[in-house]
């Protein structure tokens, strides 16, 4: 059986000191991969070998390596997350490669998420994006209100839980061809203004946070669909059409 | 004051995209019904022309559509720097377009500045002369049939419509989606209606190029 063959790879990676200074790609080996270890396992093995023969190792982003924290990044041959679609990279497998592959890795690009070192972003600005609106203000004085008290149609409550899915990971951003960030805000908007305890700041959510993204430098939307494609948790473009009615009449109503 | 932030934002540009592009296509489907009297003869084309000239509702529809036509090309080019410039310096090494964004939506801008040079020349060789023309000395009818004796002037027009065709096919849907209208209950309609939108247009208007190429 191949798939149990190891794997020897070649890897081109982008390595870069530091924000300001110019990066390039360097070129290294991995020889007795195993099919089945992950993608990040795979660059794990790579920075032991740098690191017992005195070089710098690779910086990348990972934590929780199970899919749900939203910190692994890394555009693998042309595509976010790598070849795969609704993963994370590092629920990626090496079983997905063939031996003798050339894998590029390069960080997300977006003017809005700058290098900080090697493949890890700067993705600072979705948090600017959340704290400018991405919540619910509640009084804790002591008359809270249990959420399970309020009457939600099942169809609302799905639609806001499958926006709620969105780790905020930033591959929308490295996808689309504009840099644009709008799938990830309008999952946020969207999953706020289709509950009950969302739903009275929505108007002012929307603005601020459309400001926010528009500050931060991401691009605008062309409707390619790309962001959707590459999501690893599959958010819809439904989410995108539920921002754009939210933010006109929003912008319509407005009286600030 | 709020107007003007909202055109500033990108959704409000998005909006500001659709609402010229929905203008702009109501147009193609007005321009294609007038031609379409070609087919009729001299005197039904003659007539259709005529009317277009002198009915005073469709002058004044004249200058909203060209400024429909320079907010949409004002903040396409817009649009594309900003996009452009938002990606940053460094861009990627290898990147599978074919894998996530469709031909005819990452080539909008291309197909939307080579359809300008195209109206150039149509406003160059159709618009102005009919305004202008000595109808004593030939019709509206000559002036089209004229035209399309030339066979680059045919081919010009045909890959000029291929073009068309291209932009519709990601424009009609998308104007859609800017506006906020999407829901899977009626988004696989729109896009049906966006195919057969842009089949009639390029069809239409290329059958009259080729029928008066063929016909002389």
């Amino acid at each position: 059986m191949t798939s149990n063959r190891s794997l020897s790879l070649k890897l081109k990676i982008w390595r870069q000191k530091n924000s300001q200074e110019p990066g390039r790609f360097e070129g290294y080996r991995v020889e007795d991969i195993s099919p089945e270890s992950s993608f990040l396992e795979m660059l794990d093995i790579l920075n032991d070998q740098l690191i017992r023969q005195n070089k710098s190792s690779v910086a990348f982003d990972h934590d929780c390596r199970e899919g749900i924290c939203g910190m692994c990044s890394l555009y693998i041959n042309g595509q976010a997350h790598g070849p795969d679609q609704l993963v994370t990279t590092c629920q990626l497998y090496m079983r997905r490669f063939k031996n003798g592959d050339t894998i590029y890795i390069e960080p997300w690009r977006s003017r809005a998420f700058p290098v900080i070192k090697d493949l890890v972003v700067d993705r600072s600005a979705f948090d600017r994006v959340i704290a400018s609106g991405g919540f619910v203000s509640v009084n804790t004085s002591g008359n809270t209100i249990d959420g399970n008290a309020l009457p939600i149609p099942k169809e609302d409550a799905d639609k806001a839980f499958d926006a709620a899915a969105c780790i905020g990971c930033g591959a929308c951003v490295a996808t689309c061809k504009n840099a644009s960030a709008m799938l990830f805000v309008s999952a946020k908007i969207s999953q706020l203004a289709l509950l009950p305890q969302g739903k009275v700041e929505a108007k002012r959510r929307a603005l601020a946070m459309v400001r926010q993204m528009d500050e931060e430098g991401f691009g605008n939307c062309s409707n390619t669909g790309a962001c959707e494609v590459e999501c690893p948790k599959g958010i819809s473009l439904e989410n995108i059409a539920q921002m754009n009615r939210e933010y006109l009449s929003a912008s319509i109503q407005n009286e600030d | 004051m709020e107007q003007s932030k909202f055109t500033a934002s990108s959704i409000g540009k998005k909006f500001l995209m659709a609402a010229t592009g929905f203008f702009l296509m109501v147009f193609l489907l007005v321009h294609l019904s007038v031609n379409l009297f070609l087919f009729g003869g001299k005197q039904a084309f003659n007539e259709a022309s005529h009317f277009m000239a002198t009915n005073p509702l469709i002058q004044i529809s004249q200058y909203i559509l060209a400024a429909g036509f320079i907010a949409h090309i004002f903040f396409g080019i817009k649009l594309y720097i900003q996009n452009k410039s938002a990606r940053g310096k460094v861009t990627y090494a290898v990147n599978q377009w074919q894998a996530h964004t469709p031909f005819n939506a990452r080539t909008m801008i291309y197909t939307g500045l080579l359809i300008l040079c195209f109206l150039i020349l149509h406003l160059k060789d159709f618009t102005i002369p009919i305004k202008i023309a000595d109808t004593r000395r030939f019709t509206h009818y000559e002036l089209v049939t004229e035209h399309f004796k030339n066979p680059i002037y045919t081919v010009i027009y045909l890959i000029a419509f291929i073009l068309l065709a291209i932009h519709l096919s990601h424009g009609f849907q998308s104007a859609f989606q800017s506006m906020g209208a999407r829901h899977k209950s009626y988004t696989p309609f729109i896009e049906k209606l966006g195919v057969l939108y842009f089949w009639f247009i390029s069809l239409g208007f290329s059958t009259i190029a080729l029928w008066f190429f063929f016909k002389q």
